[in-house]
């Protein structure tokens, strides 16, 4: 059984059909890519996915649970961490702080713990602050830990985002156009970094307008145009497709 | 232990201020004292709902009134006339409702100021879940908007109903023992004792409220604060989150309108008033929104000369100015204020 599967997602915003009748499924330990020109549905379909967005039809099932309709923190809560293709980071928080709360679905001290400051509640903070360092070191930034998160460069916040999501421990890792602003020799160590992340046994999903980025790394990629999807196969494949091509390049009708 | 640091300060300097005044003979100062600490416990509670959670409410004095007016009309209902009926002889039997001597030696039948306390927060929580879960889906003005008509609802219902006492509010309200030979009571006799009673409360308050914000409540609610779709997808319920701090702060309030009110030994509209609620957020402001220690510096301060009565006739208007320099000079705070950055900009503009 596949552990995301995507079954006839649709999505309208008044006269505008963005996600048209989708279905696809991510096998446990792949990397699969979702690209399109802009405009393509991709973001749309990635919010339906993370559940910023509820599907006007279809369905999605994440393991052994159907999550389309339910709310991003029960989406994130089940097991999706997810990046933004905009970095939101916490501002007036340390980028530690903020890879902390990436551990927020794995722990679990409320109002009355905190306030009351239990014992218990101390060694899961110590728990939270270990995998959160080991997060930030994995991506290489644990030296930034006490700094503003918003104050670093803008390389250095994607790291921090992407620390947040790992420090989550998911099970899948949706990345929203992770190369959005990176530059070639950047781009090439994303795709590694990726790859070391798929390597310790994350499935990942990238949404991406970039085609370099994904045909090296991903097994699969999934094409969508004006919201339908019109590929689903191997980069090598999709870069032969007629069909891909046509959409990327232009008709070459007139 | 160093987030308790403050704590020891704080004890040392509420036991400093009483001795200094008995030594000086000013004893009536603690009456003062006393009261500034239950607006304390009501402002802190704010401080946690706007500098942490990042929402707004301008209804805060609607929440004070309600435990304040619950209270107070619970403990001064009589219901002797009813003393024979099933459910006052059985609310009798569960101690829930007890005779005392009113102020001119009757016997009155009412209900005991501890059932009737935990009746008013009780019903605050209702109240503000029931409010809390339509109006925290707003944002910013819309927010403020909804609040403020929850308060000026809750404002007309009180001076508006005979029952509550209308324009004179409700007066002779027993004192309230929360143990033997400890009541929360206006009686001189007793000044020293509810001086040290309220300011630990403020303290059992404030140590709850810091554990709470170095806690993962705290961080996630800081989050909301900073970037709530972000905080969503890290798998904060940030709907959750924000009613709960909201109940939380409005059951506060509640507490210290139910406190306030035995102490005074009753309670007016004017604790309803929208100026209130305005009074409340001013006072978050200038101790700086994300600042409980700030907040309470300044509550206490301002609470105290305004009770003091040095605002004289511009009581309101000094809050409302407050409000204006603070917005435009430091939205970070009185205790944050630059001195030198505004030294610099003033300079550079006259160049």
């Amino acid at each position: 059984m596949a552990l995301l599967e995507v079954n006839n997602l649709s999505k309208r915003f008044g006269g505008l059909q963005a996600v048209k009748d989708v279905s696809f499924s991510v096998e446990r330990g792949m990397i699969k890519a979702v690209i399109g020109p802009n405009g393509a549905g991709k973001t749309t379909l990635f919010n339906l996915l993370s559940g910023f967005a509820e599907p006007d039809t279809g369905e999605v099932r994440f393991r052994d649970a159907w999550i389309h309709g339910r709310g991003p923190h029960q989406i994130a809560a089940s097991g999706i961490s997810r990046t933004f293709q905009h970095i939101r980071l916490f501002s007036h928080m340390t980028a530690l702080e903020n890879v902390t709360v990436g551990r927020h679905v794995r722990s679990r001290a409320g109002f009355v713990a905190g306030m009351l400051s239990l014992p218990w509640t101390h060694r899961e903070e110590r728990e939270i602050r270990e995998k959160s360092l080991n997060a930030m070191e994995f991506l290489g930034i644990a030296h930034l830990a006490h700094d503003e998160a918003t104050s670093l460069s803008y390389g250095q916040q994607r790291a921090v985002e992407l620390s947040r999501a790992l420090a989550a421990e998911p099970e899948m890792l949706l990345l929203d156009e992770p190369a959005a602003g990176l530059n070639m020799r950047e781009t090439a160590d994303l795709a590694n970094l990726i790859v070391r992340i798929r390597d310790r046994g994350i499935t990942v999903l990238i949404v991406e307008h970039d085609m370099s980025l994904v045909m090296k790394i991903s097994d699969e990629v999934v094409v969508l145009s004006y919201g339908e999807k019109i590929a689903d196969e191997k980069p090598l494949a999709v870069q032969k497709d007629p069909q891909v091509i046509s959409v990327y390049l232009g008709e070459d009708e007139c | 232990m160093k987030r308790y640091n403050h704590i020891l300060i704080l004890i040392a300097a509420v036991a400093g201020v009483q001795v200094l005044t008995a030594v000086l003979g000013k004893q009536f100062y603690l009456t003062q004292l006393t009261m500034t600490a239950y607006y304390c416990i009501a402002i802190v509670g704010l401080t946690l709902l706007m500098g942490f959670a990042g929402q707004i409410s301008l209804g805060h004095a609607g929440f004070f009134a309600i435990g304040g007016y619950t209270s107070a009309v619970l403990t001064t209902l009589d219901l002797s006339q009813f003393k024979d009926s099933s459910i006052v002889s059985l609310l009798a039997k569960l101690f829930i409702v007890t005779s005392r001597q009113d102020l001119y030696g009757g016997q009155v039948l009412s209900f005991n100021p501890w059932a009737a306390f935990i009746i008013a927060i009780g019903l605050t929580l209702v109240i503000a879940y029931i409010i809390g879960i339509p109006v925290l889906k707003l944002k910013g003005h819309y927010l403020a908007m909804a609040t403020l008509g929850f308060g000026t609802i809750i404002y007309s219902i009180v001076l508006g109903t005979q029952r509550f006492g209308a324009a004179d509010g409700i007066s002779s309200v027993p004192a309230f023992t929360l143990l033997p030979g400890l009541a929360v009571s206006g009686n001189t006799e007793f000044r020293v004792r509810n001086y040290y009673l309220a300011w630990t409360l403020v303290i059992g308050v404030m140590v709850l409220l810091i554990n709470l914000i170095n806690s993962r409540v705290g961080r996630a609610l800081r989050a909301i604060h900073g970037a709530e779709d972000a905080a969503g997808a890290m798998g904060v319920d940030t709907a959750r989150f924000k009613l709960n701090t909201f109940i939380l702060s409005a059951a506060l309030a509640s507490m210290a309108g139910v406190f306030l009110t035995h102490y005074n030994g009753g309670i007016g509209p004017s604790e309803a008033s929208i100026m209130k609620s305005v009074r409340y957020v001013a006072i978050v402001s200038v101790g700086g929104m994300g600042s409980l220690w700030g907040t309470l510096i300044m509550s206490t301060t301002l609470t105290f000369l305004s009770l003091r009565g040095y605002f004289g006739t511009f009581d309101d208007a000094v809050f409302g100015a407050i409000l204006i320099v603070i917005m435009l000079f430091s939205p970070q705070g009185i205790l944050q204020f630059d001195v030198k950055a505004l030294l610099k900009k003033l300079l550079r503009k006259k160049e």
